[in-house]
């Protein structure tokens, strides 16, 4: 049923469709107005014979999610941030106990500093994490993707993380078809689990294994990872079948078959990026974007080809990490090997900053001409990061840096 | 003003229109001051920047004003509408009015009406029904129906009463100043 709705609520009817049967929870920004929502169907007795687990932390969410699971329910639980930090070793055990539980990551900045702002420097902290991740690029395809989530990690046995860009798209209200519950019926079987904790025929799961077998053990997890190369976009289109429209797969091609120049995202800076290369391409610059779904598992050969026949490629991406830069872009020249390529690499929006058209257009101006750094850090106030770096050439006790540009900003304005 | 952005966009869904709501996500603490944007489209929304060049400025709390300039980027022939008894030269905005096209800047007392028909002092429903009369952007009809949908029963009844008394109020102040 097509509505006007946030993004929070689009994505917990689409849950509330696949009948979880147990949702474990623990709120925080800007993940919470989905369980919210969910524990508010629950109490008005929507949700049929779903248990709904309030737990004290995330640590404990992902606990119980993991014993849900392992006792056959169909299980899901949604985090963000430091909530997700928190959960981590959980985080691993579930994948590597082979259980499909679905999550929500409403992408949000890592501390410190505390941000709570936009970027996805928390589910790309679990890209090794043996989780699938499917990256939405606008609510539609979030509240579709968890429908196809559940089927994907179901059929697999592995956990499927759900990522959508907290804020931007979790607090936007806009049309969303909701997934009917009967279509919902049709598309994704009852949960048949390949082990189930029960007490009538008492099993234990989560066996030591030493060195004899453990890289054999490990080995299935990335090989199950590359069968969903093949499950992820089979599920996407049995889904199509059924709703009627595209969502999900391993990527979104857009204007990219003839483009020289081509953007390569993760997530809902994809709707903005499609306007400005709209733009361009009214100016006769032939440019595309590719919006990668699925960044776990990472869809090699199909970047490789939507990559091979342009002439660069420029990596927008939410997060980098620390000491080398881009991490989506990495994968991208991975993928690349042995092909000759132009990779320029763009963070962008980290902490909540907005991801303007205008400073697009203004880095892409020189990016097409190969006039931008290997790195480039969107609209980085280096008058604020050079006074800072002379503080700390001045004076071995510079203080804090957070706090020391704060005041500098604060300055700035008065 | 979150939820006034989110009825605006329920209201021109309700038109058949695309639109797309969101807040600007500042401090998490009520009383905060809050920026929530909303685009209206014949076509699918899809860029996600914050509205940089409004065609329409509410502003609900007049004490913003000295603070923040939230008129930057107002475009030449946009709408302000402000919650206050005051007028423009009061407020220090006799530039701004005499900028933008006659007739597209007014202020309501939106909290009183407020008041008087719901017995709270929250403008939102109110200032809907303004931006409905001053710019025509929706139909007072299609806002109804939102706030309705948002605040079933007794709440939304009185929301659209407060709504309506806006809608006339500015309707009014738009013949008195044809005529004068």
């Amino acid at each position: 049923m097509l509505k006007q709705i946030e993004g929070s609520q689009a994505v917990a009817q689409a849950v509330a469709a696949c009948r979880p049967e147990v949702i474990c929870a623990y709120p925080i920004s800007p993940q919470t107005h989905i369980v919210e929502a969910l524990s508010a169907m629950w109490k008005k007795g929507e949700l049929g014979n779903c248990e709904y687990v309030n737990v004290e932390s995330e640590f404990s969410a992902m606990s119980a999610s993991i014993g849900a699971s392992a006792t056959g329910a169909r299980s899901y639980t949604a985090t963000a941030s430091q909530g997700l930090l928190f959960m981590v070793e959980a985080v691993y055990n579930a994948s590597g106990l082979g259980l499909p539980i679905v999550m929500t990551v409403a992408n949000r900045a890592i501390g410190s500093p505390i941000n709570i702002w936009n970027d996805q420097t928390d589910s790309m902290s679990q890209r090794d994490s043996g989780w699938l991740q499917l990256y939405a690029t606008d609510n539609q395809e979030a509240a579709d993707l968890h429908v196809q989530a559940f089927k994907i990690a179901e059929e697999l046995s592995l956990p499927v993380m759900v990522c959508m860009d907290g804020f931007i798209l979790t607090h936007a209200m806009e049309q969303v078809d909701i997934p009917e519950a009967a279509d919902v019926d049709a598309f994704l079987p009852p949960y048949e689990p390949r082990q189930v904790l029960d007490p009538a025929a008492p099993i234990s799961i989560g066996a030591m294994v030493g060195p004899e077998a453990f890289t054999e053990v490990r080995y299935l997890a990335h090989h199950k990872q590359l069968q969903a190369l093949d499950v992820i976009p089979r599920v996407s289109a049995e889904f199509a079948e059924i709703f009627g429209r595209t969502s999900g797969g391993l990527m979104h091609h857009y204007r990219t078959e003839d483009a020289e120049t081509i953007i390569v995202c993760l997530g809902s800076v994809t709707g903005t990026l499609r306007d400005v290369v709209d733009e361009r391409r009214e100016q006769g610059e032939r440019i595309g974007v590719l919006s990668i779904v699925s960044f776990r598992p990472f869809p090699a050969a199909a970047v490789r080809a939507a990559l091979e026949n342009a002439t660069r490629f420029i990596v927008l991406e939410k997060a980098f990490s620390v000491g080398i830069g881009g991490i989506v872009s990495s994968h991208c020249r991975a993928a690349m090997r042995g092909k000759r390529f132009i990779c320029h690499e763009l963070i962008a929006g980290l902490g909540g900053r907005d991801i303007t058209k205008a400073s697009l257009h203004s880095y892409l101006d020189r990016a097409v001409v190969d006039d931008v750094e290997d790195t480039t850090f969107l609209d980085l106030d280096r008058e604020l990061v050079d006074a800072e770096l002379a503080r700390e050439d001045a004076h071995r006790r510079s203080g804090a840096i957070p706090e020391n540009m704060l005041r500098d900003l604060a300055a700035r304005e008065n | 003003m979150v939820t006034a952005s989110d009825l605006i966009a329920m209201a021109a869904f309700e038109e058949g229109r695309h639109a797309q709501a969101f807040p600007s996500f500042g401090s998490e603490r009520t009383g905060a001051p809050v920026v929530a944007y909303c685009r209206i489209s014949e076509t699918p929304i899809r860029t996600r920047e914050p509205v940089l060049h409004p065609d329409l400025v509410v502003v609900q709390d007049r004490t913003l004003l000295p603070i923040l300039n939230v008129f930057s980027g107002l475009t030449e022939d946009g709408y302000v509408l402000i919650n206050s008894s005051k007028r423009s030269a009061e407020l220090g905005l006799s530039d701004l009015q005499a900028r933008q096209p006659a007739g597209h800047f007014m202020t309501i007392p939106a909290t009183d009406i407020a008041r008087e028909h719901t017995g709270r002092t929250v403008p939102n429903a109110v200032l809907l029904g303004g931006v409905a009369a001053l710019t025509g952007l929706y139909r007072m009809e299609s806002v109804g129906h939102a706030i309705m949908a948002r605040f079933p029963g007794k709440v939304g009844e009185m929301n659209v009463a407060a709504a309506q008394a806006a809608y006339d109020l500015v309707v009014s102040k738009q013949k008195e100043s044809q005529n004068a």
